[in-house]
C-alpha cells in the first residue's frame, strides 16, 4: 500500500502526517513543491520523494497545487494522500479533493484500515468533540491534526530517490497565487508566548486590560482575550483565544474573568497549566483549571503584581 | 462597480461549557441549546452588507439544512442582507460533498449571477474545511480561504490573510469565491427595525436532496479531559503570595 505525504509549508504538523501514514504502511512517499525540502527527508526515514515542478508553482498557489496533486495521484495511484491539518494543508487537500471528486476527512487524530472503507477519528469544533467516521473512496484523503502523530521516531535512511513530476497546468491557475507578502510586526506573539494573561467579560472595559498588560509584561508573556472582549471592541481580534481566534499551548494560561464556554476552552485547553481568576467559583473555567483564585481580578492582579515586585526587590537585595 | 454577493451561512448549535450528545451518540443533543450563525459567516454577512453599501448591488444570504435554517437567514436579513434563500435538504446532517452539491444546485436555481460568493473558512461545528473550495471548483471560480481583508477593485478583489507570522495578499478576478475568518470586521447587532423587517421578509425556498458523499459520520464522542481537580489558591488579594509561589514553581517568574 502506497501513501503520499504532502508537504505544503514549514508547519510542524507535517511530521504528524508522516507518522500517521507510516502507521498504515512502510511505503510512504513524500510530495514536495520545493526541491530544497528533499534534504531533510532522510532524517524522517523517507526513501522516495516526488518533486512537483512548474512555473505556475513558483509561489504558493492553492488551486495549482491541488490540480498538480490530482494529476500526480492519477499517475502514481496511491491508496491514500495525507497532509498536515494546517491552514495550507487543509486548503491544498480540499482543492485536490474537489478536483479529483474524492471525499476528504480533515483534522484526523487516527486513521485505520486498508481502505474501502477507512476508519478514522477526527476533531470537530476545534476539539470540542471527536467524530468516528468512515471514508469510502478509491483514494483516501486525510489531513492530520497537529500533535496527533505518534511520538516515536523513525530510523533515518541514507538517501532519497527523487522523482521529478511536471504537471500540465493551465496558465489560468496562477489566478490564485500569492502576489504580495509582508512579515507582521514582531513582539511577543500570542501563538508562541510561554505565558498568556487573558481577560473576558469580567474585565469590564478596554481600560481594564492595563493590569493584564502589566502582569503579562512582568512575566514576559502576551495578553489574550475571549470573544466577548473582541465583540465589545475592548481588544483586537488578533488577541482572541478560542475556536475562531488563536489556539495556544503556553506553559501557563491565566484566565481572568473568563467563564470558559467550550468555544473558548478549545483554544486554551492545550496549556500545560491554567490559573483561573473569577468571582464565580462555579464558572466552568474555574472547575476545569489547574489552579483557581476566587475573587475580583481587579483586586487579585494588582496584589499579584505587587508580590512579584516585592520578591524581586528582596532577591536583588540579597543577591 | 456594483456587486451582487451571495453569502452562505450555517446554522450551528451554541453550546455552553459542555456539548451534550444524544443517547445514540450520533448528534449533539440540541433540545436545550440555542442556534446561531457560525462566527466566520457572521463576519461574511457583515462584509457583504458593507460592500453593497459602498459599491451598490445586492447581498443574498443562503443556508442549507433543515427548514429551521430560516432562523439564521432571517438574522442575516436583520443585519442588512437584501434577500434570503433556504435550501431545504432535510433533517440529516450532510457530509461536505453533499453540502457543496446543495449550494451549487441552489446557485443554479437563482436568477442572479453572483460576482462574489462568500463562505466561512470552516463551520464552527463540523469544521470540514472544504465546502467553499468544492463550490468554487464546481462553478469554475477561483477561491482563497482564511481571508481577513477584502478590497474590491475594478473587476477583481484584493484579499489579505495571515499565515504564521506573515500576511499574504491575493488578487482574484471576479467572479470569485472567498472563504473568510472572524476578525475580518466587527459584525453589527441587528437593529430593532431590521429585525421587524426580517421577520416579515419572504424567503425563497429551494428543496434538494443531494447524493451522500464518501465521508460517513458513525458517532460523536466527548474528548477525554485528564486534568486533575482544580487547586484553590485562595480568595481575593490575599491569594497573591500563593499565586506567586505557583508562578515560581512553573518557572515563569
Amino acid at each position: 500500500m502506497l501513501i503520499l505525504a504532502v508537504k505544503v509549508d514549514e508547519h510542524p504538523a507535517w511530521a504528524d502526517a508522516v507518522g500517521v501514514a507510516r502507521g498504515l504502511t512502510d511505503d510512504v512517499h513524500a510530495v514536495v513543491f520545493d526541491a530544497s525540502a528533499v534534504d531533510e527527508l532522510p532524517k524522517q526515514g523517507i526513501r522516495v520523494a516526488h518533486v512537483v515542478e512548474h512555473e505556475v508553482l513558483g509561489d504558493y498557489a492553492p488551486e495549482a497545487y491541488g490540480e498538480a496533486l490530482a494529476q500526480l495521484v492519477k499517475q502514481v495511484q496511491p491508496s491514500a494522500v495525507v497532509a498536515p491539518g494546517s491552514e495550507k494543508g487543509n486548503e491544498v487537500l480540499a482543492h485536490l479533493a474537489a478536483r479529483a471528486g474524492l471525499p476528504l476527512a480533515a483534522n484526523c487524530t487516527q486513521v485505520g484500515g486498508t481502505g474501502r472503507p477507512w476508519q478514522l477519528t477526527r476533531i470537530r469544533g476545534g476539539g470540542m468533540l471527536l467524530e468516528d467516521a468512515e471514508l469510502d473512496a478509491s483514494c483516501g484523503l486525510f489531513t492530520v491534526q497537529p500533535g496527533a502523530g505518534p511520538s516515536n521516531g523513525t530510523a533515518p535512511v541514507d538517501a532519497v530517490d527523487v522523482h521529478r513530476f511536471t504537471p500540465e497546468l493551465a496558465a489560468e491557475l496562477a489566478r490564485t497565487r500569492v502576489v504580495d507578502r509582508a512579515e507582521r510586526e514582531a513582539g511577543v506573539s500570542l501563538a508562541t508566548a510561554e505565558v498568556v494573561v487573558s481577560g473576558g467579560r469580567g474585565v469590564g472595559s478596554a481600560d481594564g486590560y492595563k493590569t493584564l498588560e502589566e502582569l503579562a509584561e512582568l512575566l514576559g508573556g502576551a495578553v489574550g482575550c475571549s470573544r466577548v472582549a473582541t465583540n465589545n471592541g475592548w481588544r483586537p481580534h488578533s488577541d482572541q483565544v478560542g475556536l475562531t481566534g488563536t489556539k495556544i499551548a503556553p506553559k501557563l494560561y491565566i484566565a481572568c474573568g473568563i467563564s470558559g464556554a467550550t468555544q473558548h476552552w478549545v483554544g486554551c485547553m492545550d496549556a500545560k497549566a491554567i490559573l483561573a481568576v473569577n468571582t464565580d467559583p462555579e464558572a466552568p473555567m474555574m472547575t476545569r483549571s489547574t489552579y483557581s483564585v476566587v475573587g475580583d481580578l481587579h483586586e487579585v492582579l494588582p496584589a499579584v503584581i505587587d508580590e512579584i515586585r516585592a520578591r524581586g526587590r528582596v532577591d536583588q537585595a540579597s543577591g | 462597480m456594483s456587486l451582487d454577493i451571495l453569502v452562505c451561512v450555517k446554522r450551528v448549535p451554541a453550546p455552553g461549557a459542555k456539548v451534550p450528545l444524544t443517547e445514540d451518540g450520533r448528534d449533539i443533543d440540541t433540545r436545550h441549546l440555542g442556534f446561531t450563525i457560525g462566527p466566520h459567516e457572521e463576519c461574511a454577512v457583515e462584509e457583504a452588507v458593507r460592500l453593497v453599501d459602498k459599491h451598490g448591488g445586492s447581498a443574498t444570504v443562503l443556508a442549507a439544512g433543515p427548514p429551521e435554517v430560516a432562523e439564521q437567514v432571517r438574522y442575516a436579513l436583520a443585519m442588512g442582507a437584501n434577500q434570503g434563500v433556504v435550501v431545504d435538504t432535510g433533517e440529516d446532517e450532510l457530509d461536505p460533498q453533499a453540502t457543496a452539491a446543495a449550494i451549487v444546485h441552489a446557485v443554479g436555481e437563482l436568477d442572479t449571477s453572483f460576482d462574489l460568493i462568500m463562505v466561512g473558512n470552516e463551520s464552527a461545528d463540523a469544521g470540514h474545511y472544504q465546502v467553499g473550495v468544492r463550490v468554487a471548483t464546481e462553478l469554475g471560480r477561483p477561491v482563497v480561504g482564511g481571508i481577513k481583508g477584502i478590497d474590491v477593485l475594478d473587476g477583481s478583489v484584493r484579499l489579505r490573510r495571515d499565515v504564521g507570522s506573515a500576511t499574504e495578499v491575493y488578487e482574484l478576478p471576479l467572479p470569485a469565491v472567498v472563504a473568510v475568518k472572524e476578525g475580518l470586521n466587527l459584525p453589527r447587532y441587528p437593529s430593532l427595525p431590521g429585525r421587524l423587517k426580517a421577520k416579515k421578509a419572504q424567503l425563497r425556498t429551494v428543496s434538494y436532496r443531494p447524493e451522500p458523499g464518501g465521508l460517513r459520520k458513525i458517532r460523536l464522542r466527548q474528548p477525554e479531559d485528564n486534568r486533575a481537580e482544580s487547586v484553590l489558591l485562595g480568595h481575593g488579594a490575599a491569594a497573591a503570595p500563593a499565586v506567586v509561589d505557583v508562578l515560581e514553581e512553573l518557572g515563569v517568574c
